[in-house]
């Protein structure tokens, strides 16, 4: 296990190397970190993974800012991932305003984005790949899914871009979440296509209850086999369109992880590894009641963790989202098990590690039909864009106010998704980031009439997803974002009432649960959606204001946190 | 998030009138269930343990949601979701040689818990509950 102090150490050597400026623009704050530094020491042990996971198609180096809220409820209360700030990098003994500060938590984002640059890029992680794989050829690269979903490319593509990319990259295996919202026709043919198994161990023929996907896949390496059992997010058929995937069942399915991992043990593995996305607080219930597994190597829910988090003797790995991190993972193991593992979550500083030439290649090629449109200037951004918390984001904010304006509503609901990257004050407004935010395939914006006890029951149902204090009831994704309203929310409370004091922001008045009130929204699940696509909304909403300019958010009033 | 139309946006409504109307959202027919399983059993409180009762967690589709029970011994096995209108489901009987267990498919109004109670061969009785959650859905991500 790589240790806390350790890590600590690795981070303060990296920093301190000093080396000459490249001629690629490195970024200031990262002068004399190296390639080296980041992916760390020789493989130790027998066996290596490769884990990346919920990229969303982000085939280009991004700015990606941490939450500041992410908050824990039940025994995950004020546990990791559920420590964020200050708070998380004290955890962590990381440094604050340090390369790693900047790339796990959310202070001081856009200074110190400035001075570390953007991260990720699929170009760079494949020098990391092939950097892990001069070491240990047969090192098992694995990918937790949402890779095919996220971007302009992609969706143009259909998620060819990213197939091809992942296929070159060398992937082993992987599991899925987004990738159905492509639609189960699309699904079947690129699965048939692939040339590594796409796992699901929890993906069951709705119709006959049979298992619809390959459970898992055996790796013999370094003498010993390794099982890579795959789960499917389970909640995909409720949080995402269940007419596009119609014959498709998920659910946790504890009971039948419970019996795949009996069976592979049966069948000689040394390792079990769960290539999950199942969400990280489900992923630790999972893991303390399903006995034998020795690794999760989690996704879903975007959290990066820079050291495993241990439930018994299975070591949860979370390796965030975006491209933004790759985790190594290498074991030592013999016929009777695990013996040691040593972990390391390397951020991809796209300033500090080369591209590789082909991947750019092949990446160029994706991107060079949409050209044109990737690089439209849409306006520019006064205030920070994010995404990602537990309430609320500014890219959010922006998408509501957007709804409100074009489509001539009081109120507007936008999804709690965390994927998407962030923009900095100052920065240009493209399309290509504009669809980074919204590209997916039930973009409709809907206008329609709800009243407000429609509103309170819709509030507390989503919020019920993600405070349920027992995870196996937790969707993943945040609250559902609100423009127009403000309310009140004790997340500790029971479902039914968590949520008090809607308020309808323009008139100051309470939300009146008998009135009708004009709502616009996007990504419905229902079939048949009306609406122009959210993006053409969004586009003509930043034309119109040119500048966007954002003021503070506080319509939400959070307690029992 | 779920787009409501004006018809579903009704109906929505209407149901969480009928909620706050109950006082007892989840268990609207609490007592309708608890009827059902002393007459079941004759009066007598089941004991713990015993029967396997699988559901989903959160169902896919409300209208037809998958449960499985299992009791090994057992001579029949009631079936009942406890905020239904009305809680009985099926009650399966099961021969001296055979395997006590039994899938179906059950449809549930709202959030509740599905219930499961086992007569066995020595005339006691076993009960096992889950919650299945029905969520309106769609913003997950």
């Amino acid at each position: 296990m790589f240790s806390r102090r350790e890590f600590a150490h690795a981070i303060a050597a990296a920093g301190a190397l000093i080396g000459p400026l490249s001629g690629r623009g490195l970024a200031q704050g990262l002068s004399g970190m190296t390639e080296e530094a980041l992916i760390g020491g020789p493989a130790g042990g027998n066996v290596s993974l490769i884990h990346v996971t919920d990229m969303h198609a982000q085939l280009m180096p991004v700015w990606f800012r941490e939450p500041s809220i992410n908050l824990g409820v039940g025994a995950a209360a004020g546990q990791p991932p559920h420590v964020t700030g200050e708070d998380f990098l004290r955890l962590y003994g990381i440094e604050p305003r340090s390369p790693m500060a900047y790339a796990l938590s959310s202070a001081d984002f856009a200074a110190l984005a400035r001075d570390y640059g953007r991260m990720g890029g699929m170009d760079r992680i494949a020098t990391v790949v092939k950097r892990l794989r001069a070491e240990r050829p047969d090192a098992i690269l694995l990918d937790g899914g949402d890779t095919w979903q996220g971007s302009l490319t992609a969706l143009r593509t259909n998620g060819q871009d990213m197939v091809d990319a992942m296929n070159l990259l060398g992937v082993d295996a992987m599991t899925s979440h987004w990738e159905f919202t492509l639609g189960i026709d699309r699904v079947t043919e690129i699965v048939d296509a692939l040339p590594f198994p796409f796992l699901g161990a929890n993906i069951y023929d709705a119709e006959w209850d049979e298992p619809a996907y390959e459970p898992y896949k055996l790796f013999e390496r370094g003498g010993v086999q390794v099982a890579v059992i795959g789960q499917a997010f389970p909640y995909l058929p409720i949080a995402n369109p269940r007419w596009m995937f119609p014959n498709l069942s998920f659910g946790v399915r504890e009971e039948r992880m419970a019996e795949v991992v009996e069976e592979v043990r049966a069948e000689g593995a040394s390792v079990v590894v769960l290539l999950s996305h199942n969400g990280f607080d489900v992923d630790r219930k999972l893991a303390s009641r399903v006995p034998g597994i020795d690794v999760i190597l989690c996704g879903h829910t975007h959290d990066a963790l820079p050291e495993p988090l241990m439930v018994g003797d299975t070591a949860l790995i979370a390796s965030g989202s975006n491209g933004k991190f790759l985790s190594r993972v290498d074991i030592d193991a013999d016929a009777s098990g695990v013996k040691a593992l040593r972990h390391r979550l390397i951020p991809i500083f796209a300033d500090v590690i080369a591209p590789d030439p082909e991947m750019a290649a092949l990446v160029a090629g994706h991107r060079a039909p949409f050209a044109a449109e990737l690089s439209e200037v849409l306006g520019e951004t006064e205030a920070l864009l994010y995404r990602r918390g537990n309430f609320n984001g500014t890219f959010d904010d922006l998408i509501l106010q957007a709804l409100m304006t074009e489509r001539d509503a009081e109120i507007a609901l936008s999804p709690g998704f965390r994927w998407g990257p962030s923009l900095l004050p100052g920065d240009r407004i493209t399309k290509e980031d504009l669809y980074n935010a919204t590209a997916m395939s039930y973009p409709a914006a809907y206008r329609s009439e709800m009243t407000g006890e429609t509103l309170h029951v819709i509030l507390e149902d989503v919020a019920d997803n993600l405070f349920n204090p027992d995870p196996y009831y937790q969707q993943g994704g945040d609250m559902v974002r609100v423009g127009g309203m403000g309310y009140r929310i004790d997340v500790s409370a029971p479902m039914g009432s968590r949520i008090t004091d809607m308020t309808h922001l323009a008139s100051g008045e309470p939300i009146d649960p008998a009135r009708s009130y004009t709502v616009a929204g996007w990504a419905s699940v229902n079939e048949g959606t009306d609406g122009p696509p959210i993006w053409d909304v969004v586009e003509a909403h930043i034309r119109s204001v040119g500048s966007v300019t954002l003021q503070e958010n506080d319509s939400v009033k959070v307690t029992g946190a | 998030m779920k787009t409501l139309t004006r018809r579903e946006a009704l109906a929505a409504g209407a149901a969480a009138a009928a909620f706050a109307a109950s006082g007892l959202p989840a268990f609207a027919t609490a007592d309708a269930a608890q009827e059902a399983v002393m007459a079941f059993t004759g009066g007598v409180a089941p004991g713990e343990g015993g029967v396997t009762l699988t559901t989903p967690e959160i169902a896919e589709n409300g209208g037809t949601v998958p449960v499985e029970v299992a009791a090994e011994g057992a001579a029949a096995i009631l079936v009942l979701a406890a905020g239904n209108p009305s809680p009985g489901v099926a009650t399966f009987h099961f021969g001296p040689l055979g395997v006590a267990m039994a899938s179906t498919r059950i449809r549930l109004a709202r959030t509740q818990d599905v219930i499961a109670v086992a007569k066995m061969s020595d005339g006691s009785f076993r009960q096992a509950s889950n919650t299945v959650k029905v969520t309106i859905g769609g913003c997950g991500g």
